[in-house]
């Protein structure tokens, strides 16, 4: 059964139809042609899939789309509207990042801890990037973006 | 010291803002339109069973089905060095999650609804599940046509065994050696299989169209040799290797786990069954734990032999890999660690016997560091133990033995120049060896661990790599080569590697993943080999066209060759000061004459690079007489830990690794490499595992139940040091480090613990719940 839904996807009004079963990291990729949120292990145990949601990270791999009615979302693609952010050049300069495919998921979870944090320390930092597997950089990488950017 | 403008700086990656946008794209980023179809595989429940029969009648009646394929339309053996596997099993399966057939429909939800009827009759055999098993009495054969396999010219597969190769390496008199030494030391270490969990899973997708033509997308490190394999496996069909193409995106992880050729063969295959429809083949998490290569286990038996002023005499290395049901690559890995397995030390006497064993468990393959991990954990586990007999630090008993340049290798060649000594004084100074520290809390011990590590690229010896560069209207260039961006900076050190030669700056060099149809042969991004192999032949691709610029200038300009040379991207002369000619004006356009005419077109460099002194042909009996390694990275590294007596847990105040590069062509890439291998390595010791129950099955095929690091796991502190020892047939001096940066990680948390406790965990993972249990048993006693 399709359910008409209507919700803010990076400050633009979306309406689309879904089915109940239909999941949000479905439809964003498949559907509507965001590919930023990846798809590691649709269980919720990677955090590739993260994208905001009322500002807050989760992971769309665990969401039905039919949740989001009248909700914002916002994927990497999204926060981009200026250009990179200060936090994605400090991602650049540290090379806090390899493959580049955890990379959407990590830069939305600290993006949502400056938002809340303007000034984290290391174990803040590594507080909300522990839900955001990398099996590349070791991490230190990423928290020396941040920590940079914020001092 | 300023001897160059772009190697040795640390350039911003040129895959940099592709990725950090999210802009990258990876096989399931790319769009194949509405006539895409999907398959799910049928996959075996039993480790080893014969297939009776096969029954698709009721999934073919599903709305939605296209196609139904199982072994018998691809009856075809293949395999990288030894053709052992199958595109689908075909008389029997051989692991759990084998694939036996596949269902190909218009969406993937049909797909998955209709793989679940197929129904596969099989009678059940008695499974074999250990390296124990598979070499004891009258053991049951996992390939009974083994000796009737094709396979590189260096393999000794054993014949009526479930040996599908054996290394053996001899050198002097290990048991006369034995007998003179003041001390032996004779033990058996014993290390389990490991995913590589990177973060992108396997996925191909493939289309045969009209004409005959054969396209696969993968996400592979080995776009040439998997059009090869294609080609080769497919033959039957008709195709030739102009006919298959392969189109890699970015790779989002790979560290072996995409080498070679695993499932991306099924979306080849699956595509000749749907001519006109691309179809796509993604693997779940669980199939990517369970149906790629692993790394292989093995049960090392070791026996060194040493004298009391601390040299050691001999070493018999006794290897025994589970290697899994099918070898094609895992064979290798095999091979590398046999030849090897001295570790960098200097042994006049050695026996090495390294068998690669089949069982019933999933294919065991390529993993970073190739072998090396596995034995080092014993081998510097063993080192340690040694000193200790003798009275000798560990560290002054490795220096004494650490092997130098010139040295003898197992097979006979000459150790290439190295830094490992450096290496060895300044992790020392790093980690304060010697230096004993106490906890402040009573319930926790300090220990520290030291570990030297080599590894050299295992390859064919005629592995080769190539490059074409061509210049744009504005100077800016773009270079093709066919290595594979798996997150290392390959792309971007090749950049600085042309931009060196043709003072172009790296900002206008676009370097970009492979087409086989467009870009030239690489052999695979493996072994650590490309900053040297293919940075070779940039280098060369870079002269090349510099070549042809100083060629056009002369004649054109009638300046002469020898006096010429490139800077900020102008041709400029050593003894006509006023001289500078942009490329930018000419590179595409030529030179025009006085009387309107053009001399030049658009400069094309082309570089190649094959090292031709390596041979893999040598005794079988003692591997004496080739070259098969074409030279060693080597390095040392330590580890100071924390451990919790109650609860085992341990945590990493400090880790340091110095790893000779030869040149690092961009120091915050080789510190990346390091900060993120030593980690991957640490988590292997810690808690990494894969868990079989007793009838094969993988039981741990998630991240929640395979833990792998998150950022809470990390050491407070990681000191990367890089050491510089040229290598003479490297680009600017470079020589590889990727893999080596986590091959060290086992034995120094092992020493650790001892250093802490007194306890020696000869078997990994040392898990907290390991060492509360010695630390239980040890008082105990």
């Amino acid at each position: 059964m399709k359910k008409e839904i209507s919700f803010l996807l990076n400050s633009e009004r979306r309406t689309i139809d879904v089915s109940s079963s239909e999941i949000l990291l479905e439809v964003l990729r498949d559907r509507l042609g965001l590919n930023s949120p990846k798809c590691g292990c649709d269980r919720g145990d990677c955090g590739t899939c993260s994208v905001m949601i009322n500002g807050k990270t989760v992971r769309s791999c665990l969401i039905l789309a039919i949740e989001v009615e009248d909700q914002e979302v916002v994927t990497l693609e999204g926060i981009m509207q200026n250009g990179l952010t200060p936090l994605q050049e400090s991602f650049l300069k540290h090379n806090s990042f390899q493959c580049g495919f955890c990379t959407p998921g990590v830069i939305l979870s600290t993006t949502e801890l400056l938002a809340k944090n303007p000034h984290p320390n290391k174990e803040e930092i590594q507080e909300a990037i522990a839900g955001n597997l990398c099996r590349c950089t070791g991490y230190s990488p990423i928290i020396d973006a941040v920590i940079d950017l914020v001092k | 010291m300023d001897e160059y403008k772009f190697v040795g700086k640390s350039s911003v990656r040129v895959d940099g803002k592709v990725k950090i946008s999210g802009t990258a794209q990876f096989i399931d980023d790319l769009d194949f339109g509405p006539n895409l179809l999907f398959a799910e595989i049928v996959e075996s429940k039993f480790a080893h069973a014969i297939i009776n029969s096969i029954d698709t009648t009721e999934a073919e009646k599903i709305p939605g089905v296209v196609k139904i394929v199982t072994g018998k339309d691809f009856p075809f053996r293949f395999g990288l060095y030894m053709h052992d596997r199958y595109i689908f099993a075909q008389d029997r399966v051989r692991f759990v999650g084998e694939q036996v057939a596949a269902v190909i429909a218009r969406d993937a939800v049909t797909a998955i609804a209709a793989a679940k009827l197929v129904k596969v009759d099989y009678t059940e055999l008695t499974p074999v599940l250990s390296v124990q098993q598979a070499l004891g009495d009258s053991p049951f054969l996992i390939h009974p046509d083994l000796k009737d396999y094709h396979h590189v010219p260096w393999f000794f597969p054993q014949t009526d065994s479930n040996v599908a190769h054996l290394r053996k390496v001899r050198n002097g008199n290990v048991e006369e050696a034995f007998a003179d030494s003041d001390f032996v030391l004779d033990d058996v270490y014993t290390v389990p299989r490991y995913a590589h969990c990177a973060l992108e899973v396997h996925g191909a997708v493939g289309l045969l169209d009209h004409s005959g033509r054969l396209t696969v997308w993968t996400a592979s490190q080995s776009p040439h040799t998997q059009r090869h394999l294609f080609a080769e496996a497919l033959a039957p069909l008709g195709f030739q290797h102009k006919d298959v193409r392969v189109i890699t995106p970015f790779v989002g992880g790979g560290f072996g786990g995409k080498a070679g050729v695993s499932m991306e063969i099924l979306g080849a295959a699956l595509a000749t069954k749907v001519k006109g429809n691309p179809v796509k083949i993604l693997w779940s998490r669980a199939q990517e734990f369970y149906n790629t290569y692993q790394r292989q286990g093995v049960v090392a038996r070791l026996k060194v032999g040493v004298k009391n002023d601390g040299t050691i005499t001999a070493l018999e290395h006794t290897l025994y890999w589970d290697a899994g049901a099918y070898v094609e690559y895992g064979a290798n890995v095999v091979n590398a660690a046999g030849l090897s397995a001295t570790g960098p030390y200097r042994i006049p006497n050695i026996k090495i016997d390294s068998y690669c064993v089949y069982t019933n468990l999933p294919p065991g393959g390529p993993y970073r560091g190739f072998g090396y991990s596995e034995f080092l954990f014993g081998l510097e586990s063993h080192i340690n133990e040694l000193a200790k007999k003798i009275k000798m630090d560990p560290v002054e008993f490795r220096k004494k033995n650490a092997i130098r340049e010139g040295d003898r290798l197992t097979y006979g060649a000459k150790m290439n120049p190295n830094g490992l000594m450096e290496a060895i004084d300044k992790v020392a100074k790093e980690i304060e060896w010697g230096k004993k520290e106490t906890s402040s809390d009573p319930n926790k011990v300090i220990g520290k661990g030291f570990s030297l590590f080599w590894k050299a690229p295992a390859m064919p010896p005629n592995a080769s790599s190539s490059a074409f560069l061509k210049f744009n209207e504005d100077g800016s260039l773009n270079i093709l080569v066919s290595g594979m961006e798996i997150g290392q900076g390959y792309l971007t050190v090749l950049a600085q590697i042309a931009a060196e030669v043709l003072s172009v700056p790296v900002e206008k060099i676009r370097v970009e993943t492979p087409d086989t149809d467009r870009n030239p042969y690489e052999w695979q991004t493996v072994a650590s080999h490309v900053t040297w192999g293919c940075g070779n032949a940039v280098k060369q691709a870079a002269e090349d066209a510099r070549e042809q610029i100083f060629d056009l200038i002369e004649r054109a300009n009638g300046k002469k060759r020898e006096e010429l040379y490139l800077e900020d991207e102008c041709v400029r002369s050593k003894v006509e000061k006023d001289f500078s000619l942009p490329l930018k004006n000419f590179i595409i356009s030529g030179i025009q004459k006085e009387d309107g005419t053009f001399r030049g077109g658009p400069i094309i460099g082309r570089g190649m690079f094959m090292p031709e002194f390596a041979s893999a042909l040598s005794d079988p009996e003692t591997s004496q007489g080739g070259h098969p390694n074409v030279h060693y990275t080597v390095g040392a590294a330590a580890v100071k830990i924390e451990i919790d007596k109650q609860t085992g847990k341990v945590k990493i105040p400090k880790v340091v690794l110095a790893v000779d590069c030869g040149k690092a062509i961009n120091p915050d890439l080789v510190n990346g490499q390091i900060t993120g291998g030593i980690l991957q390595g640490i988590a292997t010791v810690l808690y990494e595992d894969m868990r079989f129950d007793d009838k094969g099955k993988l039981i741990n095929a998630n991240f929640s139940d395979y833990k792998i690091p998150t950022a809470m796991d990390i050491p407070d502190l990681v000191v990367p040091i890089i050491i510089e020892v040229a290598q003479p047939d490297g680009p600017y001096g470079a020589r590889g480090m990727g893999e080596h940066t986590m091959i060290p990680a086992a034995p120094i948390i092992a020493n650790a613990v001892e250093d802490a406790l007194g306890i020696r965990i000869k078997s990994m993972p040392i898990t907290a719940e390991k060492i509360a249990l010695a630390v239980k048993n040890k008082s105990k006693n």
